[in-house]
């Protein structure tokens, strides 16, 4: 933490008031302080550093030391909204300055061109409210570059048919292979498909003040204690702090966006550490909370002006949720991989980017990746969610020479696609539940399109095929089931040219409150097919400069 | 459907085999109980029991010790796991006391219905012992054991033990629990968190990447 950051009074009018640290917030952050503006940047979690990360599975995992806390912040759910919702938890987000990309696996490739203009090329899905992107992948290239450079992203450019055109290559080389990479590799080539090296939002050289990665094995749920990971703590907000504008204010629980009564954002409202309440009046606001708490930030900030909700004249806040669809098949090999070292994923491939729909029956793309992101005690716990294959002894002498023999020799092929938004998939507030703040608490309506289901199948089988290739001893996996769990929280304030049908326009603006932007998974109009991070950072520093563009002259004020 | 996230779901309400509001609000203490765990096994003048008498102990080892076996190399019993649950019943876990209190004489009586001419659990020999427990496992096929009358809370009693046993049998022995880093000497984990390629056997003569034009124009070269 810089010590020497700025302490804005509440009452003091600052240019921005950011919602939300994380892959967008920290981006937002850090290029509104760098173009001269005074920003706070309000987070609900703590200002966690290096020092605070740890290995240990059940204090990060369990404890969630990093993300929303159940007890604290209940959730509900149900499937459709003729259904009651019942309280299960629903989602799991970074709760600490940085957010998710804090603990994302880091998983880096961009959203190709079709992501953007999907609907005009395949025209209406039955039951699902697809649409173009107001903006397309060419407006967006010179952000993604941006993106690589200045958090730093390993890759190598040209690697893959299928990637969309690109202005600069990638500032560092790919990280080492890994045995699941190679054998990923080598087992793809002999059925004519193109795997390339994963891109990671992990340095595989150092930069200043953080080190390369030193293959501990530990991404996904944690977070890193050298700094490799470019998430936005060690990539944005340190630059942010270092302007001398912008501060960064934990434990800070936003509950309401305020307007003034001709229906202008004034600033925001939040709970400090010991629930006291504060308004930190600004210029604009930009709520950058993710795409469960930004929509159900709008809706709690409802008033006069907006019954409904603020910003949603559309009724389109909090709806079209997609999370991605996609799962695991695992296999097990003769010699040891030793895949829990390194990171998670050294290869990927994209030649199922663009199914033809009427060949395989249903609308979708994705890809496939090898990997290995088990902990110990998640592997060993057996069931569809563990390492384990289906047919080992859950206890007893089977049981202990599984976990140890398959612990090293096992590898997965994650499977990564399409989800298609659906109108009554949503998140908004229960009527019923309240958080330990007394806010009306979040709740998912979420049931596949039966497409995204059949995708996950397919591609599970293509799955089995390169294990088939490989030689593997074993395989395993399990039919695509309904979700009922989310990480990556897509589409529920969607950006689009008609106020009708989107919450914010091309500039992150929302169409009903000029001084008003949303930035962050909330925005994305469609799921691209899987690994939503790096296009949200992309969007980050795209709205910056939109943002800024209005700023300058005067739109805001 | 299998995704990360819900793999961590599935983990969170796995691992401890209650429920995952049990496990937000129990698991710092989890961790102290893991720590006491590890403690407790180090050094034996330590061991003290809080909840399980002397007696109880020994069946709650026994029982563990089925889960994962002390065989050519170290178990449950080995790392301490019974000191362990010892502690969580008497912290995070008190409202699983029930399940203890209630399941193990259910356990136990089936015991004396199996075999009746031995008194407890511990008395059994683990064919006996695994004879038993595969009774009360849910998920497992049932080979070879007679229908029973359903005994819930000791297939819960059962489930508990088992999650638990793991659980402490695989923390990180850096931080806590996992004596000596038995567990994670098993499986083949390695204790140190900083390593340089080459990883695995498969990888450790990649020639380095290679566009496939390359590669394929070398192995036609090959077959020439």
């Amino acid at each position: 933490m810089i010590v020497d950051q700025p302490k804005y009074k509440t009452s003091e009018e600052v240019d921005f008031v950011v919602i939300g640290s994380g892959a967008a917030g920290g981006i937002l952050a850090k290029e509104l302080s760098t173009n001269g503006f005074r920003v706070v940047v309000l987070e609900q979690g703590p200002y966690l550093t290096s020092a605070d990360f740890t290995h240990d599975e059940i204090k990060v995992l369990q404890e969630d030391l990093l993300t929303n806390k159940p007890k604290l912040q209940p959730n509900t759910f149900r499937k459709t909204p003729a259904d009651k919702a019942v309280r299960q938890r629903v989602l799991a987000y970074g709760r600490c300055v940085g957010g998710t990309s804090v603990h994302f696996t880091a998983n880096f490739w961009r959203f190709h061109e079709i992501d953007f203009i999907e609907r005009s090329k395949v025209g209406a899905v039955p039951g699902s409210t697809l649409a173009d992107w107001p903006i397309t992948y060419a407006d967006l290239e010179p952000y993604y570059t941006k993106v690589e450079w200045e958090i730093g992203v390993s890759g190598l450019a040209g690697a893959s048919p299928f990637d969309p055109p690109r202005s600069k290559p990638y500032p560092m080389p790919p990280l080492p292979v890994k045995s699941s990479g190679v054998i990923f590799e080598r087992a793809a080539r002999k059925l004519g498909w193109h795997p390339y090296p994963a891109p990671m939002a992990i340095l595989s050289r150092p930069r200043p003040g953080r080190s390369a990665c030193v293959n501990c094995g530990f991404c996904l749920g944690f977070g890193c204690e050298v700094g490799a990971k470019s998430s936005s703590l060690a990539a944005a907000i340190p630059a942010a702090e270092k302007t001398g504008r912008c501060e960064i204010r934990p434990n800070s629980y936003v509950f309401r966006i305020e307007l003034d009564s001709r229906g202008r954002a004034i600033g925001a409202a939040y709970f400090d550490e010991h629930k006291n309440t504060h308004l930190q009046r600004a210029k604009a606001v930009v709520c950058c909370a993710n795409g469960a708490e930004t929509p159900r930030l709008l809706l709690l900030s409802a008033n006069k002006l907006f019954p409904d909700g603020l910003a949603n004249s559309s009724g389109y806040v909090g709806k079209n949720l997609m999370l991605n669809s996609g799962g695991v098949i695992s296999g097990l090999f003769d010699e040891p991989l030793n895949d829990y070292k390194g990171y998670a994923v050294s290869r990927v491939l994209h030649d199922f980017y663009e199914l033809d729909h009427e060949k395989v029956g249903f609308y979708g793309g994705g890809g496939l990746d090898a990997r290995f992101d088990f902990t110990p005690i998640g592997f060993a716990v057996s069931g569809p969610f563990g390492g384990l294959p289906p047919d080992t002894p859950r206890w007893g002498k089977g049981f202990k020479d599984a976990i140890a023999h398959n612990f090293t020799r096992t590898m997965e092929v994650f499977c990564h696609g399409t989800s298609l938004p659906v109108a009554d998939n949503s998140f908004d507030i229960d009527p019923d539940v309240k958080d330990a703040w007394g806010l009306p608490a979040l709740r998912m309506t979420y049931k596949d399109h039966p497409d995204d289901l059949k995708l996950s199948n397919w591609l599970f089988d293509r799955g089995h095929e390169l294990f088939d290739a490989a030689g593997a001893k074993k395989h395993w996996g399990y039919p695509a089931a309904e979700q009922q769990f989310a990480v990556h929280l897509l589409g529920t304030c969607r950006m689009g040219k008609d106020p009708k049908t989107s919450v914010i326009n091309a500039d992150h603006q929302t169409h009903d409150v000029k001084n008003l932007f949303l930035c962050d998974g909330s925005s994305l109009v469609t799921s691209g097919r899987g690994q939503p991070t790096m296009t949200i950072m992309a969007l980050a520093f795209r709205a910056a400069d939109r943002i800024t563009a209005l700023a300058k002259r005067g739109d805001l004020v | 459907m299998f995704r990360d996230s819900n793999r961590r779901q599935f983990l969170l309400q796995s691992v401890t085999g209650f429920s995952a509001v049990w496990i937000s609000a129990q698991w710092p203490a989890l961790v102290e109980a893991a720590e006491h765990g590890r403690l407790e096994a180090q050094s034996a003048a330590q061991k003290r029991l809080e909840f399980f008498s002397p007696a109880e102990a020994i069946e709650i080892d026994a029982i563990s010790s089925r889960v994962i076996p002390t065989d050519e190399t170290p178990g449950a019993h080995e790392a301490g796991v019974v000191y362990f649950i010892d502690r969580a019943l008497t912290t995070f876990a008190a409202d699983a006391q029930a399940i203890f209190r209630d399941g193990l004489p259910e356990l136990q009586a089936r015991v004396a219905e199996v075999f009746p001419q031995i008194a407890k659990f511990s008395g059994a020999t683990p064919e006996q012992q695994d004879q038993i427990l595969r009774s009360f496992d849910k998920q497992a096929p049932k080979r070879a054991v007679r229908a029973f009358r359903p005994s819930p809370g000791a297939e819960t009693f059962f489930e508990t033990l088992r999650t638990f046993t793991i659980a402490a049998f695989l923390l990180d022995p850096d931080t806590r629990g996992n004596p000596e880093g038995i567990g994670w000497k098993l499986i083949g984990r390695e204790r140190e968190h900083v390593f340089q390629p080459p990883f695995g056997y498969y990888d450790k003569d990649y020639p380095g990447w290679q566009p496939p034009a390359t590669q394929e124009a070398e192995k036609d070269g090959a077959k020439k």
